[in-house]
């Protein structure tokens, strides 16, 4: 039996649910490309700024069997590497992209967001959530309900016809508030969730944190539960679309999240635990449950999670 | 379901530290690292940072870094005693490949005769016959020469310097361009370049090797944050493919495919240097 597996997410059309999320493998065009090649139905660039941000230093990512804890801290060379680019992905462009931004002020948000439009990506993906900048930026936007809105507000009001869609954080006390602030802006989606924690692993030798920026976000196989859970709660409460992001590993946690009500999932800690390979595997795998389960377009599955 | 993928760093004591030149000392670890010549780790100084390095040797019971102090963290390192603490990780990335009986044309730029020293000292086992090219700026540069020399009848050592103060005065590839030459076309031996250093070196050597369809293998050396496949700082054009997983010994003619091969390398925020 033939699956279609494309999905429609903010009027752009995927040929696949598996994106590769922000901040994994997403520092050139030639590595999403690639990306592309190995089964990704998109891809999310890593989080663009206007100017240059060095971020920390080494060491910033740790794995075990069970997590990854990473505070690279956002480093980008700033809008020209961006233009360059996207200018290239979209040359040899095979599936849709995603651009993230971040910035460190509100207004300057609006400012990455309109220099980005110009670029043409399909999607913009605003990141107000990374848990392991705190020291240089404060708390995250993701943390206020109103800093969240107006952040929206300023990057819809300058995008103009791009779907701008908002990465949630899970360090929060109300993920549905801020999400319905955050929608009454004019989000035309969501990615949930960004990292959690943020965490630390410590040293026994030396009795230090390993990181150099001594915390870090938590992702990996055990946030899958908590990913599910996020997007059923978002999916009841906004109807808006969602990248269910966290702890994604195979095909069947890929038809979980659409069955929570998810659209997209993205695809980043599990590049580690299963290699590049990983997208090809997880679609061939959503595409083999489909076919078990006499399950012809892969969107029926959206949102039929029975309670 | 998945393989067990901790990449935590093991913290090993320093068990012997080797001076080989003013400004590069080899650290000895005793641990069995399992590494294969041409791989890297990852050595962090607490406090300080972490970086990749290339492995000069790995065997049963240790392993050796041979390191420059070159910035703030091989400094510190350099000042660091036996007994102190590092973190390491890996090995990690690609290995040298070649058979058992080959001939092996080894080109080694600088601090690029180290991991060499290691791909020499596998291959004499394995009954390999060597051409060991070195080149340095003078004299106090060069490394390893000494145990080069150590490695028996097999192998034959080649010195050049920028300078002239030991060997010929000129470029290593100068001696790679005349090895080259006196491959006999139909020899029964396989002949294979392995070439690790600068790389506007490396590319020298690599034209020459292409020129003669001779087979080689490079070390492309890019910024990298992980070490495992994560970050996506090392992916090369248009390729995307990662230095520290597909790579860092690559041949050739899939170095020669890469724009950046030679041209430029990318800093840690991802922004274009050239060479």
């Amino acid at each position: 039996m033939k699956v279609d597996l494309s999905v429609e997410f903010c009027g752009v059309r995927f040929p696949n649910p598996l994106v590769l999320a922000s901040g994994i493998l997403g520092v050139t065009a030639a590595s999403m490309a690639n990306v592309v090649r190995h089964g990704a139905g998109g891809v999310t660039t890593k989080s663009l700024w206007l100017e240059a941000h060095m971020g920390h230093p080494n060491p910033v990512i740790l794995t075990t069997e069970h997590f990854m804890i990473n505070a690279v801290g956002v480093p980008d060379a700033g809008i020209e590497k961006a233009k360059e680019e996207l200018a290239i992905y979209n040359s040899m462009k095979k599936a849709p992209i995603i651009a993230n931004i971040i910035a460190g002020r509100k207004s300057d948000y609006g400012q990455i967001a309109e220099e980005i439009a110009k670029l043409n990506p399909d999607i913009i993906e605003v990141n107000i959530s990374c848990p392991n900048v705190e020291d240089e930026l404060g708390k995250p936007f993701a943390c206020s309900r109103d800093d969240a809105a107006a952040v929206t507000r300023e990057v819809k009001r300058r995008v103009k016809k791009i779907p701008v869609i908002v990465k949630l954080s899970p360090n929060v006390t109300s993920l549905l508030e801020i999400a319905k602030s955050v929608a009454d802006a004019g989000a035309d989606g969501f990615c949930a969730l960004n990292t959690w924690g943020p965490g630390m692993v410590i040293d026994l030798e030396t009795r230090q944190p390993i990181l150099a920026n001594k915390v870090g976000g938590v992702s990996g196989p055990a946030t899958k539960p908590l990913t599910i859970k996020a997007v059923y709660d978002l999916y009841r409460a906004t109807k808006l679309p969602i990248i269910a992001t966290g702890g994604m590993m195979t095909g069947e946690d890929a038809i979980e999240a659409l069955m929570a009500g998810a659209q997209l999932v993205g695809v980043g800690t599990a590049v580690h635990y299963r290699g590049i390979e990983v997208f090809g595997k997880m679609r061939d795998e959503m595409g083999k449950w489909c076919t078990q389960h006499k399950v012809k377009k892969v969107e029926e599955i959206i949102g039929t999670l029975k309670y | 379901m998945f393989p067990i993928l901790n990449t935590m760093p093991k913290m090993l004591p320093i068990a012997k530290i080797i001076r080989e030149t003013s400004h590069v000392k080899t650290f000895v670890f005793r641990h069995q690292l399992g590494a294969k010549p041409g791989q890297f780790i990852n050595i962090w100084v607490p406090r300080v940072d972490e970086k990749p390095m290339s492995v000069a040797m790995s065997n049963d019971v240790e392993f050796w870094l041979t390191i420059f102090a070159v910035g703030g963290m091989t400094k510190r390192l350099h000042e660091m005693k036996v007994g102190d603490l590092v973190g390491i990780r890996g090995p990690f990335g690609t290995s040298f490949e070649y058979e058992s009986g080959d001939h092996l044309v080894l080109l080694g730029g600088g601090y690029g005769a180290a991991p060499l020293y290691f791909l020499a000292s596998e291959a004499v086992k394995k009954k390999c016959t060597i051409d060991f090219i070195v080149g340095a700026r003078g004299k106090e540069h060069l490394l390893f020469l000494d145990r080069v020399k150590k490695l028996g009848k097999n192998v034959k050592l080649h010195i050049a310097t920028d300078d002239g103060s030991v060997g010929t005065k000129g470029y290593n590839t100068q001696i790679l361009e005349s090895v080259l030459s006196s491959v006999k076309p139909g020899n029964k031996k396989m002949t294979r370049v392995f070439a690790v250093g600068p790389e506007l070196m490396m590319k020298r050597a690599s034209d020459m090797c292409f020129a003669h369809k001779i087979s080689c293998q490079v070390s492309i050396e890019r910024y990298m944050k992980c070490g495992f496949g994560v970050c996506g700082n090392c992916c090369v054009d248009d390729s995307g493919e990662r230095m520290c997983m597909e790579g860092p010994v690559v041949d050739h003619l899939r170095a020669r495919k890469m724009k950046d091969f030679g041209a430029y390398h990318r800093d840690k925020v991802g922004r274009k240097i050239t060479f």
